[in-house]
């Protein structure tokens, strides 16, 4: 009798070896993102220590500080402020919108309903981004459907006073941040729905009735038990809209007005202006900023809520 | 039956809100395509009409991009699909040092804003003075895609265990049969929904797509450049209407492969 198959061999040589297994295992995967994710990182952080020949145009591949100095000046702590308020801004409201739904699908509704709502929210999250924004286009537009019911309701002229206030005003809400806040809440909102229901719906039933046993009110019951308890739902939920807004740059692109966010700086700097190191300086705004973040979301345990 | 309160009013109402606010924007978006005004965005419209869909047909440009994105998405997927899958298994096995850091390693493509892994692939390709072709876009889609197919995956073999895997093994069957006998049939309906949704982010991908395609247009690149330069209002209006209809069926479809309720919190990292 020849002994068992060279595959089987190998079975069971891997098998008593579950070191080594998993090193095969983990080999490819690592491998990918260790060098194409990780590395792609890693020269992002060395570009940011390039700098652009001011004459020549060229990338000079030599430690400079450059990039950080120009960073510094006004103009681009502007940019920077404006794209952490308005992430801030779309995170806070997103939270506050998020929550009656949230809290109607954890606490009052079960079986067909609950799949069914969970599905509205899951849909618009994974259908495209782009044709939602495109969606928006069409409503705020001048002319568009929005304007319309405005007009007759006679709130136009209120639409009016809103657009002329500064800072989120503009020639008209197709236009304006105050639109792009819209746009930007209504494709995010989704990723604050999800994990606010799924916090909410892990707060047991029994905390709540012992909360109104020992005489609180409904309103008591939700401020001291059902929202400490939600609220690492809202930090993971935030973790999402805070960076997808941080990043965006077709947004501001299309909805915005001349004004610079981040993403745009990054993209026109890295394309048109051909200065890739002061635009790989640049990301490291959003890196340092959801670093912190995230790491004060741990903190507050909401990887747990994910 | 239970004890329950019934909603409040008003809580009803806010909820009913929140879904008109999530979904009366799709049905106008749908309206438009059938709108008779080609120039201006005016509301309502002025008549209604299917030719706009003959024309889009008509366009090469469209199929184009859309083949494109077609290859890039399957090519993504199927590399998502692989790498994933491995290190689902790896990470199923047992805790081992640095379990937790590969977790992260794998939503981290996702967790952070896309603008910085479109940005780092760009420098990366800079620096190694690579040109842009239809692989530069694989390699980032494939590489944020890796988390759909492991959340899927990590989430079924948790639930599998490890007897059947032993049992397999202990009655003689080999790595490969275990893994196709086995294995593949537990995880069956988990890559089915990892690849779908993976297929779809790559799909729909446009911020680090632009960093990555240089001069190729896919569906979403043209999408992006009739937003902010538009030419064919009607065109894109169809487009639109085109993704939509589309991209929601293998939605769906993933939704109810994953739908234990362990999994249902899977679904949407993105």
């Amino acid at each position: 009798m020849s002994g068992p198959s060279p595959w089987r061999r190998l079975s069971t040589f891997l098998f008593q070896r579950p070191r080594l297994s998993l090193v095969l295992l983990l080999a490819l995967p690592l491998g990918w993102l260790g060098v194409v994710y990780l590395g792609s990182l890693g020269s992002l952080l060395v570009q940011s220590f390039y700098r652009v020949d001011e004459y020549s145009g060229v990338v000079v591949q030599e430690p400079s500080l450059r990039s950080y100095r120009d960073l510094a000046s006004p103009a681009h702590l502007d940019i920077l402020l404006r794209t952490a308020g308005m992430a801030t801004a779309v995170t806070v409201a997103a939270a506050l919108l998020a929550f009656p739904l949230a809290y109607f699908m954890a606490r009052h509704a079960h079986g067909r309903l609950k799949t069914l709502l969970y599905l509205a929210v899951v849909l618009p999250l994974w259908s495209s981004y782009l044709v939602r924004v495109y969606a928006w286009k069409l409503i705020l537009a001048k002319e568009g459907i929005l304007s319309y019911f405005l007009a007759h309701l006679h709130l136009d002229g209120l639409l009016q006073q809103v657009l002329a206030l500064p800072v989120i005003g503009g020639p008209s809400l197709s236009f304006s941040p105050l639109g792009m806040f819209l746009v930007f809440l209504y494709v995010w909102l989704p990723y604050m729905i999800l994990p606010v229901e799924a916090a909410l719906s892990r707060v047991p039933r029994s905390l709540l009735e012992a909360s109104a046993d020992l005489g609180a009110t409904p309103g008591r019951t939700f401020r001291r038990v059902t929202l400490p308890l939600a609220l690492p739902g809202v930090v993971a939920g935030s973790i999402f809209t805070f960076s997808l807004t941080l990043g965006d740059f077709i947004i501001p692109g299309t909805i915005g007005n001349s004004s610079l966010y981040i993403g745009q700086a990054v993209l026109r700097h890295q394309g048109t202006a051909g200065n890739l190191p002061l635009a790989a300086a640049m990301t490291m705004g959003p890196i340092v900023i959801m670093g912190l973040y995230l790491s004060f979301a741990k903190r507050l345990g909401a990887f747990d809520a994910l | 039956m239970r004890s329950e309160e019934r909603a409040p009013r008003w809580l009803v109402a806010a909820a009913l809100g929140v879904l008109a606010f999530l979904y009366v924007p799709m049905l106008v978006m749908m309206l438009y395509a059938f709108t008779t005004e080609e120039a201006t965005l005016s509301f309502p419209p002025p008549g209604l009409t299917l030719r706009w869909f003959g024309e889009a047909w008509g366009r090469t440009d469209l199929w184009r991009s859309l083949s494109l994105s077609l290859e890039v998405a399957a090519a993504a997927t199927a590399l998502a699909l692989v790498l994933g899958t491995l290190a689902a298994l790896a990470v199923a096995r047992r805790k081992f040092f640095g379990r937790e850091a590969i977790s992260l390693l794998v939503i981290l493509p996702i967790a952070l804003p896309g603008i910085v892994t479109g940005i780092a692939l760009r420098s990366a390709l800079s620096i190694l003075d690579l040109s842009f072709s239809f692989w530069t876009i694989v390699v980032g889609h494939a590489t944020f895609c890796i988390v759909t197919v492991y959340n899927n995956v990590a989430a079924r073999l948790r639930r599998t265990g490890r007897s059947q895997i032993e049992a397999s093994m202990d009655l003689g069957a080999d790595l490969f049969q275990t893994f196709r006998r086995v294995i593949l049939p537990a995880i069956a309906t988990a890559l089915l929904a990892g690849g779908m949704l993976a297929f779809s982010l790559s799909f729909d991908e446009v911020i680090v797509t632009t960093f990555t395609a240089g001069q190729q247009t896919t569906l979403p690149i043209w999408i992006v450049d009739q937003l902010t330069r538009p030419r064919d209002r009607p065109v894109t209006n169809v487009t639109a209407f085109f993704v939509i209809a589309v991209t929601t069926v293998p939605i769906l479809l993933a939704h109810s492969l994953s739908r234990e309720k362990e999994e249902t919190s899977d679904v949407m990292e993105r």
